[in-house]
C-alpha cells in the first residue's frame, strides 16, 4: 500500500489512483450495490404489509421450514467431511493426495443441472439403486431426502477448502508436539487443532450454509417442485415469479439476501480479527527482536 | 521417547507421529466415492447403454449443437469481460487505501453467496425493458433481457469473484523492488506495468479467467430468468438438460450431460496442472 513515502510505485501518482478508484467505484455500484438494494426495493414494492403477508402465506413457509431442515441436515454432514479431509491432506503425505484435492473440486466445476441428473439417474425409480429402493418401498427421488443428497454433494468442498491452506500453512509442530507430550487423538484435536482453525471452520460452515440454503439447479431436477411439499425457498422463488407474483418472489428471495449479506458481514469479520492477530504477532516479535 | 527430544535429531518426516490417518483417510474416500464417483459411474453406465449412433444424433442435433456455440460465447466474453474487472478490482482492493475499501472487499463475493435464482430474477427485473437499467438501455437501442447478451450478463455477474480472489493475493505478495527500480530509472507507469506488474501477474490472471469460464459454462439459475430460452438463440446447454428431463428422455439428458461433465473436468484437471506448474517454478522447485 502507500505506506512507502520515498520511492513512487505504479499507479501512485493521484490521478491515475483518483481514476482507478473511482471508476471501481462506479462499476461495483452499478454491477453489485444497485442489484442487491433493488431486491429489497422491489420486495416492498407492495408495501411491508404485503411483504410480511406474503412471507407467512402457507406455502411460502413450508418452503422455509424445508430449507431449513437441508441446511441443518447438510451442515453437519460436510463439516465432519470437511474436517476429516482437511486433516488427511495436510498432516499426512500419500500417493494420489493431489488426485484427492482436484476430485474435491468436482462439485465446483461441475454444472448444478448435472449434477442433480446424476443423483436422479442413480437414485430416481429406474435407476441401479433407485429401482432396488423402489421394491423396497423407499423414494428419495422428488422427495427431501434426493434435495439434502444434492445438496451435500454441491456444497460438500467449502469447508475443506477453507481449512486446506490454513492448516498447510500452520504445519504440523503444535501437534505433534502435543502427541509427543501424551495427548489422545481427541484431545490433540479439541485442544491443539481446533482453536487455530476455529475461525476458518465457523467461515466454512457458514458458507455452507448460504450455498445450502440457496441451491437451486440441482435441486431443481430431484424435487419435483410440488408446491407446499418439495419446494426450497429458491424453488418458490421461481415459481412465485413465474407466476407474475414477481413483489411475493422478491420477498421470498430478500430473506436468502439477508442470509447473503449476513454470510459476507461474517467473512469480513473472521478477515479483520485474523489480521489483528497476524499484526499482534508480529508486533510481539518486533518487540523480541527490539 | 528421549531420542525424540534431541535437538540435533532431525525431524521424523518419514515417521508417522499423528494419529488418525486411517480414519480421516478412509471417511473421505467413502465419503467421495459414495457422493461423487457413484453416481458419475451412473452415468457412464446410462450413457454406454445407448449405443454410438443414438448418442451422436442427440448431440449433435442441431438445437442442442446452437446451444453449445451460445453457451461457449457467452461463457468466453464473460470471462474475458471479468478478467478486465477483476484485475481492476484486485488493483483498487490491494493498492489503495480509501474510505470504504473493507465493504468494498466483502461485496466482491456477493455473487458467491447470493442464490442464483435470486440474482436470476433481479437482473432480469433490472434489464426487462421496464426496469431501471432496461428502460435507460431501451432508449439507446440495446435490449439486454431476453437475448444472449443478458446471458452474458448473468454468467459474469456470478462468476467475478473467481478472478479478483485468485489475482488479489498474488498482487499482494509482489515484492515492489523491481517496480520501485523501474520508476526511479524514469519509466512511465504503462511500461512498467507491462513488463514488471503484468509478467508476474497473467499466471495468476489466467487462472482465475479460467476458473471463471469455467463456473460460466454450467450456470444455470441465474441464467434461465434472463435469457429468455429462445431454441436456437438463447438456449443453453444446461436448459437443453433441464428440459430433455421435463420430457422424461432421460438418455438425452444423460447423453448432453456427458458432453457437458466432459468438458468441466477436462477443464478442471487443466486447471489444476497449469497451477501446479506454475506454483512450482514460482518455488523454484
Amino acid at each position: 500500500m502507500s505506506g512507502n513515502k520515498h520511492k513512487m510505485r505504479v499507479g501512485d501518482s493521484p490521478w491515475v489512483r483518483r481514476t482507478l478508484i473511482g471508476l471501481t467505484l462506479f462499476l461495483t455500484f452499478i454491477l453489485l450495490v444497485v442489484p442487491l438494494f433493488s431486491i429489497f426495493q422491489q420486495a416492498f414494492m407492495k408495501g411491508a404489509e404485503h411483504y410480511f403477508t406474503s412471507l407467512v402465506e402457507a406455502d411460502t413457509l413450508h418452503a422455509i421450514g424445508l430449507t431449513l431442515v437441508v441446511a441443518a441436515l447438510t451442515v453437519p454432514i460436510n463439516l465432519v467431511f470437511g474436517v476429516m479431509l482437511a486433516w488427511a491432506v495436510t498432516r499426512f503425505e500419500f500417493p494420489g493426495r493431489k488426485i484427492l484435492m482436484t476430485l474435491l473440486d468436482i462439485p465446483f466445476a461441475m454444472s448444478p443441472v448435472v449434477a442433480g441428473l446424476l443423483y436422479l439417474l442413480l437414485y430416481g425409480n429406474n435407476g441401479w439403486i433407485g429401482s432396488w429402493l423402489y421394491d423396497q418401498d423407499i423414494q428419495l427421488m422428488f422427495a427431501w431426502p434426493g434435495i439434502v443428497m444434492v445438496t451435500v454433494f454441491v456444497t460438500c468442498p467449502f469447508v475443506a477448502r477453507e481449512l486446506i491452506p490454513l492448516m498447510q500453512q500452520q504445519g504440523r509442530e503444535d501437534e505433534e508436539a502435543a502427541v509427543i507430550l501424551g495427548a489422545s487423538g481427541w484431545q490433540l484435536f479439541r485442544r491443539v487443532t481446533l482453536p487455530n482453525i476455529k475461525w476458518a471452520l465457523i467461515y466454512g460452515v457458514i458458507l455452507t450454509n448460504a450455498r445450502a440454503v440457496g441451491e437451486f439447479g440441482a435441486v431443481s431436477v430431484v424435487s419435483g417442485n410440488i408446491r407446499g411439499e418439495t419446494n426450497t425457498l429458491p424453488l418458490h422463488v421461481q415459481l412465485q415469479y413465474e407466476d407474475y407474483q414477481a413483489a411475493a418472489a422478491f420477498a421470498s428471495a430478500s430473506l436468502l439476501a439477508m442470509i447473503a449479506l449476513i454470510t459476507l458481514l461474517f467473512k469480513a469479520f473472521v478477515e479483520w480479527r485474523q489480521e489483528r492477530s497476524l499484526k499482534i504477532e508480529s508486533d510481539k516479535e518486533k518487540q523480541v527482536t527490539q | 521417547m528421549a531420542t525424540n527430544l534431541s535437538v540435533d535429531h532431525p525431524r521424523p518426516r518419514h515417521k508417522r507421529v499423528l494419529p488418525g490417518l486411517g480414519l480421516s483417510l478412509g471417511t473421505s474416500l467413502l465419503f467421495i466415492s459414495l457422493i461423487m464417483l457413484l453416481p458419475m459411474a451412473g452415468l457412464v453406465m446410462q450413457t454406454a447403454d445407448m449405443g454410438w449412433e443414438q448418442y451422436w444424433s442427440v448431440i449433435s442435433d442441431e438445437r442442442v449443437v446452437a446451444s453449445y456455440k451460445v453457451t461457449l460465447w457467452a461463457a468466453f466474453i464473460a470471462s474475458i469481460f471479468n478478467g478486465f474487472l477483476g484485475l481492476l478490482l484486485a488493483w483498487v482492493l490491494v493498492r489503495y487505501e480509501f474510505p470504504g475499501r473493507r465493504i468494498l472487499d466483502a461485496l466482491v463475493d456477493l455473487p458467491f453467496a447470493l442464490p442464483t435464482a435470486v440474482a436470476g430474477i433481479t437482473l432480469a427485473t433490472l434489464y426487462a425493458q421496464n426496469g431501471w437499467y432496461g428502460s435507460i438501455l431501451e432508449s439507446l437501442g440495446i435490449k439486454v433481457a431476453y437475448t444472449p447478451v443478458g446471458i452474458v450478463l448473468a454468467m459474469a455477474f456470478t462468476s467475478i469473484p473467481f478472478v479478483v480472489r485468485t489475482v488479489q493475493p498474488v498482487l499482494e505478495e509482489l515484492s515492489p523492488e523491481e517496480e520501485e527500480a523501474g520508476m526511479t530509472l524514469g519509466a512511465s507507469d504503462w511500461a512498467v506495468f507491462r513488463r514488471v506488474i503484468f509478467p508476474a501477474l497473467w499466471p495468476a490472471l489466467m487462472t482465475g479467467v479460467a476458473l471463471s469460464f469455467t463456473r460460466s459454462l454450467g450456470e444455470f439459475g441465474a441464467v434461465i430468468f434472463i435469457a429468455g430460452n429462445m431454441p436456437y438463440v438463447s438456449e443453453i446447454t444446461s436448459l437443453m438438460i433441464f428440459v430433455s428431463l421435463q420430457e422424461f428422455d432421460f438418455p438425452a439428458a444423460s447423453a448432453i450431460a456427458s458432453v457437458v461433465l466432459m468438458a468441466s473436468l477436462v477443464l478442471l484437471f487443466a486447471i489444476n496442472l497449469w497451477q501446479a506448474r506454475y506454483l512450482r517454478r514460482l518455488h523454484g522447485r
